[in-house]
């Protein structure tokens, strides 16, 4: 991959952001449009992930989700998320964000303190998995410029399809 | 990689893909700022902080021509990853800068759309019209970098012979 200094990726980044709430005015459509930006996003970048890393067939979720956090992650933003909190079934875990390049820079003024402000990021996963037929849904849950410790992004699978994504009943 | 400021990367396709979305975004806006408006600000911004960023350590720049000279070199190359590769001025506040392979807008496809059963083709549309809008925003980072370094500016690019892109700064008469 080619890479580049992310501090313009992440300058630009910031700026769209503030442009959208100048645009919307709502926190919490800013916070939609910046998933919905993500989730365009991710629909196209899939190509460039499954080109470039080479990587194999995912038998399930759980492989999924860590190709998502240990390759995804690496290529893109040069950092990793790990996986954690699974439940029972399989279907829902965490993505942990210690190091997110998408905060550098930013502070949240406290009128603004409900913007998720990388909420790109879950669209990018979100889209970026139903292009290999996963719907999933992907929210944060914690977030350092809220407060938290680090960031996490809580994703849960609703559907899957058999004809690609073989479940096997022994799983 | 330390966490956080100098040094960081991230995939050059991180930022090809933003700024993509942010062109569409933009122009499927029904509502807000037209597409020039926002893009404008957006980019104007980030040319400013860049600019401060890059020149932060280093004497201040004092002549125009100073100026044109470092943004060329040195914030061409660390925004759009080589130097500009001509320089021209009639030295009255007007300066042409060419980029021969112009980063940004390298794989832009000039696609044709498919052939109708017994249609002609049409006509491919023209270089500079399908690169209109993704040049909004180099154009906004650029002025906001030279307003960074006191030179207030209208921009403007040509990219009539892409990947070539010509970009034309007019400095607002002091």
């Amino acid at each position: 991959m080619e890479t580049i200094s992310a501090e313009i990726f992440t300058l630009t980044y910031g700026s769209m952001v503030r442009q959208l709430i100048a645009d919307y005015e709502d926190v919490e459509e800013v916070n939609k449009q910046l998933d919905k930006m993500g989730f365009s996003i991710g629909q196209r970048l899939i190509d460039e992930f499954l080109a470039k890393s080479k990587t194999q067939r995912c038998s399930d979720f759980r492989e999924a989700a860590e190709k998502v956090a240990k390759v995804g992650f690496r290529m893109f933003l040069n950092t990793t998320a790990a996986v954690t909190n699974w439940n029972a079934e399989g279907t829902e875990c965490s993505l942990i964000l210690e190091d997110n390049p998408l905060t550098d820079f930013v502070e949240l003024p406290e009128a603004l303190s409900q913007l998720k402000y990388s909420n790109l990021l879950c669209g990018v996963i979100r889209g970026a998995l139903e292009m290999v037929n996963m719907d999933v849904e992907c929210t944060f849950v914690r977030d350092v410029l809220q407060g938290d410790d680090v960031y996490e992004m809580r994703l849960k699978l609703l559907s899957s399809s058999p004809e690609t994504y073989p479940f096997k009943d022994d799983d | 990689m330390p966490p956080g400021g100098k040094g960081r990367e991230c995939s050059e396709s991180c930022l090809d893909f933003l700024t993509l979305q942010l062109v569409q975004h933009y122009r499927s806006q029904l509502q807000g700022p037209s597409q020039q408006a926002a893009l404008d600000a957006v980019g104007e911004r980030v040319g400013r902080q860049l600019a401060e960023r890059y020149s932060r350590d280093r004497p201040p720049l004092t002549e125009a021509l100073e100026v044109m000279k470092w943004l060329c070199k040195e914030f061409w190359g660390e925004v759009f990853r080589k130097g500009v590769d001509n320089l021209r001025t009639n030295h009255r506040g007007t300066f042409v800068l060419r980029d021969t392979q112009f980063r940004w807008l390298a794989r832009l496809s000039q696609n044709q759309m498919p052939a109708q059963m017994g249609q002609p083709l049409p006509a491919p549309i023209p270089k500079n019209e399908l690169a209109a809008d993704y040049l909004i925003l180099p154009c906004a980072i650029v002025r906001g970098a030279l307003s960074q370094l006191g030179l207030e500016c209208n921009v403007t690019a040509d990219a009539t012979s892409l990947p070539q892109v010509d970009f034309t700064v007019v400095l607002a008469s002091a």
